[in-house]
């Protein structure tokens, strides 16, 4: 009955996490504003900044995964290597909010030793999208930390020390 | 099969002393990135304009402080390398220390947590400094690498070694893993039989 429980909340987590990723990855695409001052069309896209674009692939990535392990049978031999396969999406989560949040952080307040003026002040409303995207995509960096540590639990503890 | 072999073959003395030498190699990779980022200064002089026939000289400074995702990079790069320091120091030393799972497990937890920060301070300090390689033409960025070489070399170098930090950690963390699911000493005066949970 705890094991039943003990799957179920795994299950739970990881739909959550896949929601999570989806959303990140739906809310990023989607921002897109045109802004028009002195006469100059200014439209900002994510595909305008290398990171956004490197956080949109690797959260398709990690929604892609936790679709398909959502899938896997219990008894599979493959549950080993799910672990790994966490670790590598745990960092793939990391390094591409960590990625997103340095290059949107100098678009919201620039560099002003670089010469680099923000343009959160031009464009709000994709300022806002992006700040919403990267929050969704911590909430999915959270959800995998957890599942990692559930997984590293699971895989060690009962599948390993029963057999014989 | 393959799988437990593997697990077999993680924990073998052998593998004792390529964790240590991958540690070793990890700590040297994640000190030298954080100490040549650190380092990282350069300062020119250039003439922005002209009073009528005398050049007009201003003198810029480009340091890795003035970026917050550098100064990440280095903070969480000097931490990787600190926590590499301890496990080598674990390693060596804490061979009389009981070797229980609360031990192998805190080291399999802080080895991932560390896999995760330093993939994070690398590729956010790659990113940035594709964009002061490349500038940016829809945010009007300039970018800086023409003006500052060797800042822009210097951080390259740095960049290099923490990526392979990063690789290093990967496979550290996934031996460290390995070894909670059959652990053994790794201390050199016992025998080197690997135990076999009943």
């Amino acid at each position: 009955m705890a094991k039943l429980t003990k799957r179920i909340g795994a299950l739970v987590l990881r739909l959550a996490a896949f929601g999570a990723a989806l959303a990140a990855l739906i809310v990023m695409v989607t921002s897109r504003e045109r802004a028009s001052f002195f006469a100059v069309s200014l439209e900002a896209k994510y595909t305008d900044m290398a990171a956004f674009k490197y956080f949109v692939i690797a959260n398709a990535v990690v929604s892609v995964y936790s679709f398909l392990v959502l899938f896997l049978p219990k008894e599979s031999l493959l549950w080993k290597f799910v672990v790994v396969l966490d670790l590598l999406m745990t960092m793939l989560l990391t390094s591409s909010i960590s990625a997103a949040l340095a290059v949107a952080q100098v678009g919201k307040k620039g560099n002003a030793n670089a010469g680099w003026l923000p343009i959160c002040g031009q464009v709000p409303k994709f300022c806002d999208q992006v700040t919403g995207a990267l929050i969704a995509g911590f909430v999915a960096l959270v959800l995998y930390v957890l599942l990692l540590l559930y997984s590293l639990h699971s895989v060690v503890d009962p599948f390993l020390l029963q057999k014989s | 099969m393959a799988v437990s072999k593997l697990v077999l073959a993680a924990t073998s003395t052998k593998s004792c002393k390529v964790l240590l030498g991958l540690r070793v190699l990890a700590f040297s990779a994640t000190l030298s990135a954080a100490i040549v980022m650190g380092l990282n200064k350069e300062t020119k002089t250039f003439v922005v304009g002209n009073v009528g026939n005398t050049p007009v000289k201003a003198t810029f400074t480009a340091k890795f402080q003035h970026t917050p995702a550098f100064v990440f990079f280095v903070v969480a790069n000097a931490m990787v390398s600190f926590h590499n320091m301890l496990m080598i120091a674990v390693h060596l030393f804490g061979g009389e220390m009981e070797f229980t799972s609360f031990r192998l497990l805190s080291v399999a937890i802080l080895d991932m947590l560390n896999v995760t920060l330093i993939s994070a301070a690398a590729n956010a300090a790659a990113f940035i400094s594709e964009v002061g390689k490349n500038g940016n033409k829809h945010a009007r960025w300039d970018k800086i690498c023409d003006r500052f070489a060797t800042y822009c070399d210097h951080g390259a170098g740095a960049l290099i070694a923490a990526f392979a930090g990063v690789v290093l950690m990967l496979i550290i963390s996934a031996i460290s893993i390995s070894r909670l699911a059959q652990p053994n000493k790794c201390s050199s005066s016992t025998a080197a039989a690997p135990s076999v949970l009943p």
